[in-house]
């Protein structure tokens, strides 16, 4: 077992990957996912599984990074000591626009996913599973998931039934109150913490939210041990992760990586093209960060290199737009998109966004005046850290990352001008704002 | 018997307490009205509604408690004290003090949730205080059923303005309740309205 | 035992009474909503917070511990 330091990558990067994606690139049915993996281990108790993830440094593939073995242990506890069965609930929601990973995931090795789901489940003695996905997406996953659960009936796999439902469209309907609160025949719009939902959830149950990859992984770490798990990534972040790539084209590609891995390999590309060409790279989705492609370069896919640029890895969406594109009326559209998905409870992120999103786009044509960046800046401020969720917290951050990286285009925008000679959008972003009511539910 | 006794000065005690109560809990109606719509007193800070709607409140309990009190010590009707929580306990003017002892009933609820209230759930603290929304109206009628007082002249008057101003702020609350923009309109509403502000085109890169 | 404040920003409308009654810890932002001082609160101000949570009228603020 080699150790490393830190920000190492560990082992043979080449070797042992891809881990969760079948090789040939297509959907992988039951039998030809036991032949890979063979049958799922249950330990017989819960709790047992546990300790392994915590020795795995396994931790959520949904954004937050957030270590799985301390998150069941809380659901297990918050279950024994209230004496209610837990819920367990696979986060297929994918409500960033640019993501595409965890469609992909469901689609081509959806009986990972539903492993994952069945073991978390014994392990927090949970009594309910449910899978919560997205639709509006390019494939039918739902079909894809019916088909796998009937798979695994005829086979007797799963000890749970799991319950499908579907998420609205929302950028929010991925966060773990709203999720709960739509599952409960409500909105998809968030709640106060506390409780947490991990304590108290659906129905009043603890209830454990996990990203679907995450349960992939998990699925593995079962079958394989924690010392398999981190045989690639670092010491401090190990294991390996699902990235979408978007190059000059657009086209989302669905990787998976080493953590630990140098930047530079993803954003180029097989052809080295995207090397030459980006000027910048956006890190982590529309709550993430804008890092100028030079300093891009010089690092590796993991929050302890990312932290340098006031980046982190969230849920590996690694956008690297064409050189004849303007950054900043790229962010201005996107940033009306995350203004219009607010839930509209919380006054800081009801009055600043909408505020933010007309500044913005006021420097993406041309027309700022001298108090606009120093009120995005401020209102970025007055947002973070003041609302029910992270929303506001996770826009400003892409706003203020904005206006660092395109500094010089910005300057170029106040005297009428624009390095972008093409207008076409390229961000993905979805064309339908929620209007009513009805649109969150 | 004639001229002003002690049991003479007990009933008009009673009355007149029964009257400063009336009034008083019309305004704390009115106040609580008023808080719903995190609305203002003139001239007052932000913190007096609360504060007027809880202190003239505890005021309004010491005026019934005087009222009923009176109405009990006094020996020229016979009135139990039980009578003023218990209804129809009263041999005396049987249905309308039973619905004094109604009110009082939900009243005394209300007011100890609301001083509970740190160790409730907001559903059930808020559950119970809208029992206010009866409790007024019944102790209204109790107010012009249970003696002849407001039943002619000044206090007459007095009673149906009681009853017109709260019908009036109730029929207000609900009106603005409705104007209200809904939660899924919000931030729709705001963008328009910003971007319109800085007479800006809704939509930027777009061919 | 030591407290410290928490607002709930899904209730909060603004009204704006707890900065009057504790402006040592809650002050408004440009749009009217509270900015609160999250540590905890020294014993001399005690009461002012007291007074402040009660005086909320959505019941937004409260006092948990620290």
């Amino acid at each position: 077992m080699i150790t490393a330091t830190a920000g190492m990558p560990v082992g043979d990067t080449a070797t042992g990957l891809p881990r969760l994606l079948p090789r040939g690139g297509q959907p992988e049915g039951w039998h030809a996912h036991t032949a890979r993996h063979g049958r799922l281990p249950y330990r017989g108790h819960a709790g047992d599984l546990i300790p392994e993830l915590s020795a795995a440094g396994l931790t959520g593939r949904g954004g937050a990074a957030f270590p799985v073995g301390r998150k069941l242990s809380a659901v297990l506890d918050a279950a024994r000591s209230r004496r209610r069965a837990a819920v367990v609930i696979a986060n297929g929601a994918e409500s960033e626009p640019a993501s595409d990973k965890d469609a992909t995931l469901l689609w081509l090795a959806p009986h990972l996913v539903l492993d994952g789901l069945q073991l978390a489940a014994e392990a927090v003695g949970a009594e309910a599973a449910i899978l919560y996905t997205h639709a509006n997406r390019r494939r039918d996953v739902g079909q894809r998931l019916r088909q796998a659960i009937a798979e695994r009936a005829a086979a007797g796999a799963d000890r749970i039934a799991v319950e499908l439902a579907e998420a609205p469209p929302r950028f929010l309907s991925g966060q773990e109150t709203a999720l709960v609160s739509h599952l409960s025949g409500g909105p998809a719009i968030p709640t106060f913490i506390p409780p947490r939902v991990t304590e108290r959830g659906l129905g009043g149950d603890p209830t454990l939210v996990q990203n679907v990859e995450t349960l992939a992984h998990l699925a593995l770490i079962a079958r394989h041990g924690p010392g398999w798990f981190r045989q690639v990534g670092t010491e401090a972040e190990p294991g390996s992760m699902l990235c979408t790539i978007r190059r000059a084209d657009g086209t989302p590609r669905i990787t998976e990586v080493p953590l630990g891995m140098p930047l530079r390999g993803l954003i180029a590309g097989p052809d080295g093209q995207g090397l030459l060409s980006a000027r910048a790279v956006l890190i982590g989705g529309y709550h993430g960060s804008w890092v100028p492609a030079a300093e891009a370069m010089g690092l590796t896919l993991d929050n302890h290199s990312l932290a340098a640029v006031g980046a982190r890895v969230g849920a590996g969406i690694l956008i690297t737009p064409p050189p004849d594109r303007c950054g900043l009326i790229e962010t201005a559209a996107a940033v009306r998109y995350l203004a219009l998905e607010s839930a509209g409870q919380c006054g800081p992120c009801l009055n600043g966004l909408p505020r933010i999103a007309a500044a913005l786009t006021e420097i993406a044509v041309g027309r700022q005046r001298r108090q606009t960046q120093g009120d995005v800046e401020r209102w970025a401020g007055l947002v973070t850290g003041r609302g029910a969720c992270h929303h506001p917290d996770g826009t400003a951050r892409f706003v203020r990352s904005a206006l660092l990286t395109f500094a010089d285009e910005v300057e170029l925008h106040k005297q009428g001008r624009c390095s972008g000679t093409s207008k076409k959008p390229y961000l993905p972003i979805p064309r339908d704002s929620a209007r009513t009511e009805e649109d969150w539910i | 018997m004639s001229g002003i006794n002690s049991s003479t000065a007990l009933w008009y005690a009673s009355r007149a307490t029964g009257v400063v109560a009336l009034l008083l809990i019309t305004a704390v109606v009115l106040l609580g009205l008023l808080v719903t719509r995190q609305g203002r007193l003139p001239g007052l800070p932000r913190f007096a509604v609360t504060g007027l709607h809880r202190n003239l409140s505890l005021i309004a309990v010491v005026f019934v408690a005087l009222h009923v009190l009176t109405a009990v010590a006094d020996g020229y009707v016979d009135i139990p004290l039980t009578a003023a929580v218990v209804p129809l306990a009263s041999p005396y003017e049987r249905l309308w003090l039973g619905l004094g002892a109604v009110s009082l009933d939900l009243t005394i609820a209300v007011i100890v949730t609301s001083l509970l209230r740190r160790h409730l759930s907001r559903r059930l603290w808020r559950g119970v205080h809208l029992l206010a929304y009866l409790s007024w109206p019944v102790a209204w009628l109790h107010s012009i059923t249970a003696s002849k007082d407001l039943q002619h002249g000044w206090l007459f008057l007095l009673a149906v303005a009681c009853a017109a101003v709260v019908v009036i702020a109730v029929v207000w609350r609900l009106a603005a309740a409705a104007r209200d923009v809904p939660r899924a309109e919000r931030v729709g509403h705001l963008m328009s309205v910003m971007h319109s502000r800085h007479r800006m085109p809704e939509r930027t890169g777009r061919p | 035992m030591s407290e410290k404040l928490l607002v709930n920003p899904i209730e909060c409308a603004g009204h704006g009474a707890c900065a009057e009654l504790l402006p040592e810890m809650i002050t408004l932002d440009e749009w009217g909503f509270p900015i609160v001082d999250g540590r905890p609160i020294p014993s001399a101000l005690e009461r002012d917070a007291r007074a402040a949570v009660s005086a909320c009228p959505t019941l937004a603020l409260r006092l948990v511990r620290a």
